[in-house]
C-alpha cells in the first residue's frame, strides 16, 4: 500500500469518479442521517481508500510490527497468541470480610488479577468516623481504615500469585505501604509482589475530583513512590494514567487520549527533572482507558495512543524497549450503562470489550447490566467475566495479531486522532503546562461542554440510545440491585475504634511526628509511612498530618 | 412575571461524580434560571446555609454514591428549622435506587431524576412546582 502502487492505478481519478456517482444517487435517495458521526461527534465519511491515508504515512513508521516500534500494532510480539489479556474484575463493597468473598469467588471462576474499588471514605483520607463519611461507609467501595482491614480483605489470597491493582489517588502510598505490609506478614517480601497503583493525581483535579492536596505537593509523594518503588518493590506499576475518568466525566474520544497522555508526559517530565533515569521508571508507568459505544472510535484511540508513546518517550533516549511501551487497561464505559432496559447493557458491554481487545488491551474490565442502578450483584458481575470469557475463547479475534491493521478506515482514524491529540499538546503548552490549565480550568471546561453537547445529541435525537430515546419500552423491568446495609458502617466504626484502643497510641503519634517532619523536608515519605502503616495509624490520621503540612485542594464552581 | 427562578444545584456529602449536575445547571442556565452551582463535598449545613444566602427557590441535589438516605433527610430537617421548607423546592438526581422512592416522597422530595432522564423535564417540573407563582 505505497504512495506509488497508489499512484500507478490513477486512484485518485477512480474516487472520484465514484463519489460524483454516489452523490448523484443521494440527490435521488438521500441518505438516512444528516452527519453521519461518532460517540464523539466527530464527522465519518461514506468510504475510506488508499487515497485518505495521509501524504507522509508509511507502514515502516507509522505502523511496523507487533513489539516493536512505534507499537502501533501491539506493545507484546505475539499479543493474545502468547497470552490472552488479565481479566481484572474491579470490586469492592461493604467490609472488607465481604469485599473479600467476592473477590474469592471471582478468583474461582477464571478471574485472573485483583482490582480492588475503596469507598469515598478510603479515597478522600477521612476515616469511616468522620462526619463527612455519613452514609457513605462501604457504599461505592470496601471500608478501609487500618492495616487490621486490608489483613481481612486479602486474608487466604497468596500476594505472590495474584497481582492487584488499587484504585486509589491521594492516599495511594498509604495503601501501597499497608500492601507491601500484608504481603510482608504473609512472608511475601515486597520485590516479590505486583500490581498498580492508579496515583494519578492529575486526572482527579481534571475530572474524577477525589484530590485532597493541592497538584505540587501531590505530584511530590508520586515522584517519591516512583522512587521507592524503583529500588523496593520493582514489579509494581507506580502509576496507571487514566483516561477512564476524562471519559466518563463527558469528554470526546480524542480528548481521553490528548488530555490522558498529557498528564503521562507531565509525570515523565518531573521523574526526569527529580533525577530518575528514564528506564528506572518509565517500564512502570501503565494507562487506563475507557471504552465508548463507538467501535472503531476507540479502537483507533488506543493505536494511536501507543504511537504517541513511543514517539515520546524515544527523545529521551531509553536503553529499554519497554520504556517505550504504553501498556494498558480498559474498562468499558460506565456511562453508556442504561437504567432503561438493563439486559441491554450485556449487549453493549460485549461490543466495548471486544473494541478493547482489537485495540490490544493488556486487561480489561467487563461492567455488569446493573451498573446504572447499583453496584454489581453476584449474578451480572458473573455474565460480565463470562463477556470476556467468550470473547476470547469463541469470537475467534485472538487468533492473529491486531487484525484491523492495514484497513483504510482504522489508519486514517488512527492518524487523525494522533493530530487532534497533538493540537491539545500544544494548546495545553500554550496555557504554560499541565499544572498551569488545571488551575485555569480549562480541562474541566473542555469536558463538560463535550457532556453537555452529548445531552443535547441525545435530547434532540440526533444521537439513538436505544431504550432511552427511541425503542422505549413503558414496562418497568425489575432486576435484582446490591443493597448495602447502614450495618457495615456501625461495624466498621466499632473495629476502627476497637484498633485505636489495642494499638500503642504513644508509638502511633511518633509515627505520625515523623511524617509531618517528612512533608515538611525533602526525605521519602515512603519509609514513615509504611512504618505508621504497621503501627495501625489510620488513612484518615495519617490524611491530616499531610494536610497540616501540604493543604487542600479546594475545587471549582464551573459548569 | 416575577424574578428569575433561582436555583441553587449541590453536591452533598463525599461524592465526586459531577457531570450529571453540570449538564443540569447549564439546562437550567439555558432555560433562563439564576442556577449557583456548590461544587463538590458539602455538608448538609453548608447546603442549607449557602441557599439561604442565595435565596433560592429550588433546590437540587445531586448523589451518585449511595448515600442520600442518610443526607437527604438532613437536610429536609435542617431547612424546617430554618423555616425555609415551605418555600422551597427539593428535587434530587442521580442513582437513588426506586425503593427509596416512597421514603423520600414523605419527606417531601417528589422530583426524583433518574439516569436518562431529558432535562426538559426537570425545566418543565419546577415551572410547575415552583412555592411561588412564576
Amino acid at each position: 500500500m505505497t504512495k506509488e502502487s497508489i499512484k500507478l492505478v490513477n486512484i485518485e481519478e477512480l474516487r472520484e469518479k465514484w463519489e460524483s456517482s454516489y452523490n448523484q444517487r443521494v440527490n435521488r435517495h438521500p441518505e438516512r442521517l444528516k452527519k453521519f458521526m461518532t460517540t464523539s461527534s466527530k464527522e465519518i465519511q461514506n468510504l475510506y481508500d488508499p487515497t485518505d491515508i495521509p501524504e507522509d504515512w508509511s507502514y515502516q513508521e507509522d505502523l511496523g510490527y507487533p513489539g516493536r516500534y512505534p507499537f502501533t500494532r501491539g506493545v507484546q510480539q505475539s499479543m493474545y497468541r502468547g497470552r490472552l489479556w488479565t481479566m481484572r474484575q474491579f470490586a469492592g463493597f461493604g467490609s472488607a470480610e465481604e469485599t473479600n468473598q467476592r473477590f474469592k469467588f471471582l478468583l474461582e471462576n477464571g478471574m485472573t488479577g485483583l482490582s480492588v474499588a475503596f469507598h469515598l471514605p478510603t479515597i478522600y483520607g477521612r476515616e469511616s468516623t468522620h462526619l463527612m463519611s455519613l452514609g457513605e461507609v462501604g457504599k461505592l467501595g470496601v471500608a478501609i481504615d487500618t492495616l487490621k482491614d486490608m489483613e481481612i480483605l486479602f486474608d487466604g489470597i497468596p500476594l505472590d500469585k495474584v497481582t492487584t491493582s488499587m484504585t486509589i489517588n491521594a492516599p495511594a502510598a498509604i495503601l501501597l505501604a499497608m500492601y507491601i505490609t500484608v504481603a510482608e506478614k504473609q512472608g511475601v517480601s515486597s520485590d516479590k509482589i505486583g500490581g498498580t497503583i492508579q496515583n494519578d493525581i492529575l486526572k482527579e483535579y481534571i475530572a474524577q475530583k477525589s484530590y485532597i492536596f493541592p497538584p505540587t505537593p501531590s505530584m511530590r509523594i508520586i515522584v517519591d513512590i516512583m522512587k521507592y518503588c524503583s529500588t523496593h518493590v520493582p514489579r509494581w506499576n507506580t502509576i496507571s494514567i487514566s483516561g477512564y475518568h476524562i471519559r466518563e466525566a463527558g469528554s470526546t474520544a480524542a480528548q481521553e487520549l490528548a488530555f490522558t497522555l498529557a498528564d503521562g508526559m507531565e509525570y515523565v517530565r518531573w521523574a526526569v527533572e527529580a533525577g530518575m533515569d528514564i528506564d528506572e521508571f518509565a517500564p512502570r508507568l501503565s494507562f487506563f482507558f475507557n471504552s465508548h459505544n463507538d467501535f472503531f472510535e476507540e479502537i483507533c484511540k488506543y493505536r494511536a495512543a501507543r504511537r504517541i508513546w513511543a514517539k515520546f518517550i524515544k527523545q529521551y533516549n531509553p536503553k529499554n524497549q519497554q520504556s517505550l511501551w504504553l501498556r494498558f487497561h480498559t474498562q468499558t464505559a460506565g456511562c453508556s450503562l442504561t437504567a432503561q432496559q438493563p439486559y441491554l447493557n450485556v449487549v453493549r458491554t460485549t461490543i466495548q470489550a471486544l473494541a478493547a481487545v482489537l485495540g490490544g488491551t493488556q486487561s480489561l474490565h467487563t461492567n455488569s447490566l446493573d451498573e446504572a442502578l447499583a453496584l454489581p450483584s453476584e449474578e451480572a458481575v458473573e455474565i460480565a467475566l463470562r463477556t470476556q470469557q467468550l470473547l476470547a475463547h469463541e469470537s475467534g479475534v485472538t487468533n492473529t495479531i491486531d487484525p484491523l491493521g492495514g484497513s483504510y478506515f482504522i489508519e486514517r482514524l488512527t492518524s487523525e486522532m494522533e493530530k487532534e491529540a497533538e493540537e491539545y499538546f500544544h494548546k495545553i503548552e500554550q496555557l504554560g503546562g499541565v499544572i498551569p490549565a488545571i488551575e485555569k480550568g480549562f480541562f474541566q471546561t473542555e469536558i463538560s461542554n463535550a457532556a453537555y453537547r452529548y445531552q443535547k445529541e441525545i435530547e434532540e435525537k440526533e444521537r439513538i440510545i436505544v431504550g432511552v430515546n427511541d425503542f422505549q419500552k413503558d414496562e418497568k423491568i425489575e432486576i435484582p440491585i446490591l443493597y448495602i446495609s447502614d450495618e457495615v458502617a456501625d461495624r466498621q466504626i466499632r473495629r476502627l475504634n476497637q484498633v485505636k484502643e489495642e494499638r500503642d497510641n504513644v508509638a502511633v503519634k511518633s509515627a505520625l511526628d515523623k511524617i509531618k517532619k517528612a512533608a515538611e523536608g525533602t526525605d521519602n515519605l515512603m519509609p514513615p509511612i509504611i512504618e505508621a502503616v504497621k503501627l495501625y495509624a489510620s488513612i484518615g490520621e495519617i490524611c491530616d498530618v499531610l494536610r497540616e503540612v501540604f493543604g487542600e485542594w479546594k475545587g471549582d464552581q464551573l459548569f | 412575571m416575577g424574578p428569575k427562578i433561582r436555583v441553587l444545584l449541590a453536591k452533598p456529602g463525599l461524592d465526586g461524580h459531577d457531570r450529571g449536575v453540570k449538564v443540569v445547571a447549564r439546562a437550567l442556565r439555558d432555560a433562563g434560571m439564576e442556577v449557583i452551582y456548590t461544587g463538590l463535598h458539602k455538608s448538609p449545613e453548608q447546603i442549607v446555609e449557602a441557599a439561604l444566602q442565595e435565596d433560592a427557590d429550588v433546590i437540587g441535589l445531586s448523589s451518585l454514591s449511595g448515600s442520600h438516605m442518610a443526607l437527604f433527610p438532613r437536610i429536609v430537617e435542617l431547612l424546617k428549622e430554618k423555616d425555609m421548607f415551605e418555600d422551597t423546592l427539593i428535587i434530587a438526581g442521580g442513582i437513588i435506587p426506586d425503593q427509596d422512592y416512597e421514603s423520600l416522597s414523605a419527606i417531601g422530595i417528589e422530583g426524583i431524576f433518574g439516569p436518562g432522564t431529558d432535562t426538559d423535564e426537570i425545566v418543565n417540573y419546577i415551572k410547575q412546582n415552583l412555592k411561588r407563582p412564576i
